[in-house]
Parts: C-alpha cells; structure tokens; sequence
C-alpha cells in the first residue's frame, strides 16, 4: 500500500517535470505578448508591420523595413544554402563511403556548434572588405548576411535531408536500379522526389533558424532602416532590431521591441508548425 | 514519428545508436553524488568574507572612465567590489529606478520623468567627428556633418574636391544611445539622420569600423578616442580636452555633454565612498588622463 | 549525354559540395587558430581580464562559463530527464504526450533572442533577481530542455523491454525499475544530451547578455553578473578592445567545442561499439 502511494507520488511529479517545456513555452509566450501587444494595439496592428518609419525617440513604432529586412536575408541564405546543403547531404545519404561519412558528417554538424559571434566576427573582418573592394557598396549587406547565415544553417538543412533520404526505403533504389538506371538515376527519380517532403520540411526548419539567427546578422547587416532592394545594400532584421536597441530602450520604446518579438516569435512558430504538418503528411 | 522526431532533434541525432553500455548500479550512484556535490559547491562558493558589493550599470559611454576609476579605487579599497555594467544608458536610469543596480550611468540629461534621481556628474565629455587616419580631411563645418548625416551630400569629393575617398560610410548609434541623443541635440537640430546611415550599438563598434573603412565618418565619446581613428575639427575648433576647464566647455568646443552617475536615494557607504573617491586629486588625474573634463 | 558521364559529373559535384563544406569548416577553425595562437598562453588562461579586457588574461571568463554551464544543466538534467522517463515509461500516446512533444519541439526552435527578452523580463525584472549568472542560467535551462529531453528519450527507449519485464517479474516497482534498470543503461546518452547542453550555453551569446549582464570581474556567487567567454568574445571583439584577445579568446571557445563534439562522438561510437558486440 505504502509503495503504490508513493509510485502515484513519483508519477505526479514526473508528470510536472513533463510539463516544464510546454510550460516555459506558456511562459515565454505570456511575458513577450503582455510586453508586446500594447504597443501593437496602441500604433494599430496595420500601421505596426506595415508602416515605414522606426523613430522610437518620436514614439514611432513600425516595424515593415525590418520584416522586409528579415525575409530577403532568410531568402539569400536560403539561395545559398539549400543547393549546397542538398548536395551535402544527397552526397552523404548515397554516394559517401563509410569512412568518407564518418569523417564529413560530424564536421558538418560542428558547423553548427561553432559560436554564430565567431561567425559574426570572421564575417566582419574577412567579408565585409572583400565585398566592398571587389563588389562594391560599404561592404555591410544583404549579400554578406546571407552567405554566413547560409553556412550557419547548412548543418540544420544537410542533417534533416540526410534523415529524410535515409528513411527512403531501399527497395526504390533497387527498382530504379533493376530499371537499368544509374545510380545517380535512381536517386534523381526516385530516392529525392521520395524524400521529398521531408527535404521541404528541412527547408523551412532552416528558414526559422535563419530568420532566429541574432549575433552575427548585427555585426554584418549594418543595421540601416531602409528596405534593402538590391544585395549590397544594408539591412536590419527583426532580431538585430531588438538586440541592437534593448540596452538603451525604456519604456515605449521597449515595448515596441518586445512587439518585434512577438511578430517574430509568430513568424517562427508559424514556420515550426508548417513543418510539423509537412512532416506528419509525409509520414502518412 | 521517427523522421519527425529527428527533425527537432536540432543538429544532432541519435536514434541510430542504441545506449548499451552497461554503467552498473554503483557508478551511477557516484555520478549522482558528483552532481549533487557540484551543485553544492556552486551554491556554497560564494565567498564568506565581508565585503561590500557596489553594483553600477547603464551608459557604455561612461563605463570605460567606471571601469578605470572602480580599478584603482578597488586598489585602495580591497573591501569594496564594484561591478560594472553596460547596457545603456536608459538601461542606467531603469536600473537606479528599480534598484537593479546601487548606481545608473547616463550620458544624457535626464528627462522630466526621471528628474526626481539623484544626479552625480562623473566629468564632462567632448562627442567627436572621427574618420579613417587615410581620409587626409580635418576640419569639417556643423553643416556639412548635418548635409552628410541626412544624406544631402554623398562623396568625400563633394567636401574635399582633392579627397581620394568615395562614398561616404556613415555611421551612426541605434535611436536611444545617450551618444546619439547628444549629438541630434547638439550638431543635428531639426534635421533628421538618414535611414540608409549604418547602425552600431556601441561606440567601440564605430571606432572599429572606422578604423576599418577609408570612406567611414562616425562620433563617439572623446573618451574612446585611440590612434586608430582621427578626430576632425569641428567648425575649426580641435577637441582638445585636456586644456578645457569646466567654464570653457560652453565657449570651445560646442559638442559637449555630461556623465551623470544615477541613483535612487542620496548615495552613501561604498557609493559615497567611491564618489569621494572621483572628486579627490587621484580621479581627477585618472578622468584627465582619459580625455575628460573633471569637475572641480 | 551518355548517363554514365552524367553520373560522373553528378558526383563530382556533390563531392565537391561535402569538400567545400568541410573547407569552410577547416577555414574557421584555422583562421581563428592562426590570429589566436599568438596570444594564447597560459597566463592568458589564468590571468583576470584587465582594463575593460585590453589586459590580461580570460579568468573571470571562464569562470563565469564554468557557472553558467554548470548551473543551467543542473537544473535542466532533471527536467528533462524526468520529461523523457514520463513520456517513456509512465505513459502511451495520448493528449498529454502531444501537447509535452509539441512544447519541446516549439522550445528548440525558439531563437535565442526571444529566450533573451523573456529570460530580461521575467528573471532580470519581474522576479528581480537582476542581471546575474542565476538569470542567464535559468533561460539558458530553458534553451536546452529540448535536447535534453530528446537525447534522453532516445537512450531511454533504445533499452531494451525484456530487461524492463525481467524486472517487473522479480516484483520490482516501476520507479525501481526505472533507477535501477532503465537508468543505469540510459546514462551515456543522457550523459551525451547534457554535454551537447553545455555546449549550448558555452557558445550562446545573444540570451546571455540579456540576463547574465557582461561585469568582468570573477562573479562570486550565482546571484553575481558574469561575463561569459563568448560574450567576451563579443564585447571585446565587436568594439576593437583588442583584436589579439579576441581572437585568442575565440579559439578558447572553439576548443572547448570542438572538445565537447568528440566527447559527444566518442560517446556515441562507444554505444555502436557496444551495440554490435
């Protein structure tokens, strides 16, 4: 009798410690939202995103040049980091041989556990001049974010596709093999399109890493309120906004960053939850 | 559930492997022990001796001459530590407000709302034009930093027809930096500082870029000043700070703006120590020695 | 074109893609090594940071790490451990396991500067703790319950049941079971998900700044500002302090990570090793 009460005991707590996550996730989004959502009601929600002017010393609070800002860096880390990260991990999942795989695979995934302000900081020292003597512009850009954002979500794009192609059954390279294709065929028609929701999922798993990425965007975008309409020129993402502000902000104006968060914390859960989905149907 | 499982396992996966070591019964129990014991060590660590703490944060403008001034006051004091923060200045006001820390460091004026702190003025700072040591510019009028700021006036060339500089890189502090708020006040006025200007969060970041690009023009505390940036004159005037006495600031140099230590109550013990300590002849050399301007 | 020179060139450039990555990879670490290595002595190591870090050494730095590491796996080891036993062991897939699976997969993919603001809000503000170690500990708890959690899930359910029914047939309890069965075995992949959570907390920057602060002198206590080695790094790096120690400080902390992914994948063999004999 003793013993069952104190299993129900254990059970309940074990219980609790279960919920610590979800919690924390309550938890952060009640502190963001109740920290963010009166400056969004108070400028209105239209005026908040899609207004131009960032003046927090005027109380102006809009925040368009910085989702603009956010998206191009995302899409040109994607540019450069999708093609590359697929070759990767297309590479690793079917041609690498063992050793080949056990040398390349985890220098890749320490690609990700390098400090993203070590990337920042090669970032500012080594491309930034070269972009502005060889490409031109002041060398803070779109371009400079997105090379390094794309490498920093390399190792997220390459790891989740190899899982994805591995999971292809091997009966369909047989097929396309007992077809008289070539290897590369068959995993052209058959082992990618196969994985492919699980690749897409992976895509958009590193969308949300780059638009999350802090550190090294601030030192590389150079943080100008414009939106960037050509590669060279300068940016300012949701997440450098509130990083590059909050030391100095009070008040209004750190509420307006607060209210950044939430459009990005909405950005972000929107892009894991669109990834969740692609991954279920694909598991059905 | 496999595959999405895997997908939030960030960039590490494991259900490959199975976990079969045998780890027997006895070496767990010593890993607990190690843990626990290492949980008490962090929670005990802290020291036993007595020792006032003093606790300042706010303007990175200020913290530099803070750290100096904390260093050797430290020095003569070994029961005093001070911690120093940055975090800005309106982080400074905040946290004198809230008491987050003993002291807040503002490089600006207070406003109305935050007039009922008590105010302490650490010394007088110069702001300072600087460009790259290669830029062979070095004087520049209030207007033509005005022209630059909002875009008006693009090139070196447009200033210095013999200028082998391009365009120019404008640096500016993000919208609430004590730096950036003196600066509007004091050389921009109504004109407002272009979008496409580039943003850095602290005057180190400036400097650096600065150093960096040929093309660069920025401002930052007199007190960052180093070799590696050159300070321009401003409407002909040099800021030479070490010659300025209090009653010169408004004469010469016109960019001129206060470092103000912050707090709640009238400071006392370690607080009024260290603020004696700031009046006293050996911080007045060390507030010199920095490129301040002490108050006598 | 034949399909066999299709192929050739296909892989070609996929090879070249997997080289071209480990090149990036190779140019990090060795670029950070070369402007470092100069400046990384042992009084470098053991010296205190002086003049704003324009001095010395990165003592206080690595101690501040130490506690933050230290502290924040502590209190997320639990947690996360206990998430997996309860999603293993005392419970099928129901509403419950859904919503705890949804909240940690949410968690992981939180960037870390919201994990900032909410850690400055609730810890720093609300709770007025104020910017100490104890704060960026307690976010940086949060940031890697996650893989915590997962790692932990994983090496729980890879043992296997018939050691599970053997003990139920002895008579043992669950929770017995579980501490003196389950556990035991589990502990290498435990043990791998708290160093991948130190290694988290070692190269955060942008949460910690937020919550720990950045004071530089040795913290004394939990309840004391500390400035991590990577926001060190930062703060040194980003406003020119001193290039030399910035980069010697870098190669601190890419040592101390490339240290933890060996650890991590000897750990790892090691379980195949064992798997296999």
């Amino acid at each position: 009798m003793k013993q069952a009460v104190r299993e129900a005991f254990i059970s309940k707590i074990l219980l609790l410690t279960a919920l610590s996550s979800i919690g924390a996730l309550t938890l952060i989004t009640v502190f963001i939202f109740a920290e963010g959502l009166p400056v969004i009601f108070k400028t209105g929600f239209f005026d908040f995103i899609f207004g131009m002017k960032w003046k927090p010393s005027r109380g102006i609070f809009s925040i368009f040049p910085m989702i603009a800002g956010s998206f191009a860096v995302m899409a040109g880390a994607m540019l450069v980091s999708v093609p590359f990260a697929l070759c990767c991990s297309i590479y690793l999942a079917e041609f690498a041989g063992r050793t080949t795989r056990a040398i390349v695979k985890p220098a890749i995934e320490l690609l990700a556990g390098i400090p993203s302000v070590v990337y920042g900081f090669i970032g500012v020292t080594v491309l930034v001049p070269f972009i502005k003597n060889n490409i031109g512009g002041n060398g803070f850009s779109v371009l400079g974010c997105s090379i390094v954002l794309g490498i920093m979500v390399l190792p997220t794009i390459t790891s989740i596709s190899y899982d994805a192609l591995r999971a292809v059954p091997d009966s369909y390279r047989e097929g396309a093999l007992a077809l008289g294709a070539t290897r590369w065929q068959a995993v052209k028609m058959a082992v990618v399109p196969a994985a492919g929701s699980g690749i897409i999922a992976a895509v958009i798993l590193g969308m949300g890493r780059a638009i999350g990425e802090t550190m090294a965007v601030i030192m590389i975008a150079g943080n100008s309120l414009i939106i960037p309409l050509s590669p060279l020129d300068p940016v300012r993402t949701l997440t450098s906004n509130i990083a590059l502000e909050m030391g100095y902000a009070s008040g209004m104006h750190r509420q307006a960053l607060f209210a950044t968060g939430v459009i990005l914390f909405v950005i972000i859960m929107a892009l894991n939850i669109l990834a969740t989905r692609v991954i279920k149907r694909a598991v059905r | 559930m496999k595959l999405h499982n895997k997908l939030f396992n960030k960039d590490y996966s494991f259900q490959n492997y199975n976990f079969k070591v045998n780890f027997s019964p006895g070496s767990f129990k010593a890993i607990i022990a190690l843990v626990i014991l290492s949980v008490f060590y962090c929670l005990c660590a802290p020291g036993y001796c007595e020792t006032k703490k003093l606790m300042i944060a706010g303007s990175t403008s200020v913290q530099p001459i803070a750290e100096k001034l904390s260093e050797h006051f430290m020095q003569k004091h070994p029961n005093i530590k001070i911690e120093i923060q940055g975090g800005g200045s309106s982080a400074g006001v905040q946290a004198a407000l809230s008491g987050a820390a003993d002291i807040g460091m503002s490089s600006r004026d207070l406003v109305a709302s935050e007039s009922h702190l008590k105010t302490f003025t650490v010394a007088y700072d110069a702001i300072v034009m600087i460009v790259n040591p290669q830029n062979h510019i070095e004087n520049i009028s209030r207007d033509e930093i005005r022209k630059i700021f909002a875009f008006d006036i693009t090139a070196w060339n447009k200033i210095n027809a013999s200028s082998e500089c391009g365009v120019i890189t404008v640096l500016t502090r993000e919208d609430g930096s004590g730096t950036r708020g003196a600066f509007e006040e004091l050389i921009m006025g109504t004109v407002e500082i272009a979008a496409r200007a580039l943003v850095q969060d602290s005057t180190g970041s400036i400097r650096e870029i600065v150093a960096n690009d040929i093309d660069a023009i920025g401002y930052i505390s007199f007190g960052s000043l180093n070799q590696k940036v050159k300070a321009l004159a401003v409407d002909g005037i040099k800021p030479e700070t070490k010659s300025f006495t209090e009653a010169d600031i408004s004469r010469k140099y016109k960019v001129i703006r206060p470092f103000l230590f912050l707090s709640k109550e009238e400071p006392q013990g370690a607080a009024r120590e260290f603020m004696n300590y700031i009046r006293s002849e050996e911080g007045i050399a060390i507030i010199k020695a920095e490129g301040l301007v002490p108050v006598l | 074109m034949n399909s066999r020179t299709e192929e050739k060139i296909a892989v070609n450039i996929l090879r070249l893609a997997a080289l071209s990555a480990i090149a990036v990879l190779l140019f990090v670490i060795i670029y950070v090594a070369y402007k470092g290595a100069g400046s990384l002595t042992m009084t470098f190591i053991f010296e205190n940071p002086r003049d704003m870090g324009r001095e010395g050494g990165i003592f206080s730095a690595i101690v501040s790490t130490f506690y933050l590491a230290a502290l924040s796996s502590m209190i997320a080891t639990p947690l996360g451990v206990g998430t997996a036993i309860y999603l293993c062991e005392y419970t099928t897939e129901s509403a419950v396991t859904k919503i705890v699976r949804f909240g940690s997969d949410c968690l992981a993919g939180v960037p870390s500067i919201i994990f900032g603001l909410f850690g400055f809000v609730l810890f720093v503000i609300y709770l007025k703790l104020g910017w100490c170690l104890l704060s960026g500990a307690l976010t940086m708890t949060f940031m890697i319950l996650p893989t915590i959690i997962r790692t932990s899930e994983e090496a729980i359910k890879s043992v296997s049941y018939e050691l599970r029914e053997a003990s139920y047939s002895l008579g043992a309890t669950r929770w017995q079971t579980i501490t003196k069965i389950v556990l035991p075995q589990a502990v290498p992949g435990i043990i791998t998900g708290v160093i991948l959570g130190v290694g988290r907390s070692i190269s955060e920057t942008a949460a910690v700044i937020f919550t720990a602060g950045s004071a530089l002198a040795t913290p004394e206590s939990i309840l004391e500002s500390g400035r991590t080695l990577a926001v060190h790094f930062y703060i040194i790096a980003r406003e020119g302090i001193s290039m030399e120690r910035a980069f010697a400080t870098a190669l601190v902390l890419i040592i101390f990570i490339l240290l933890i992914n060996i650890i991590t994948y000897a750990l790892m063999n090691k379980f195949i090793a064992g798997k296999k004999t």
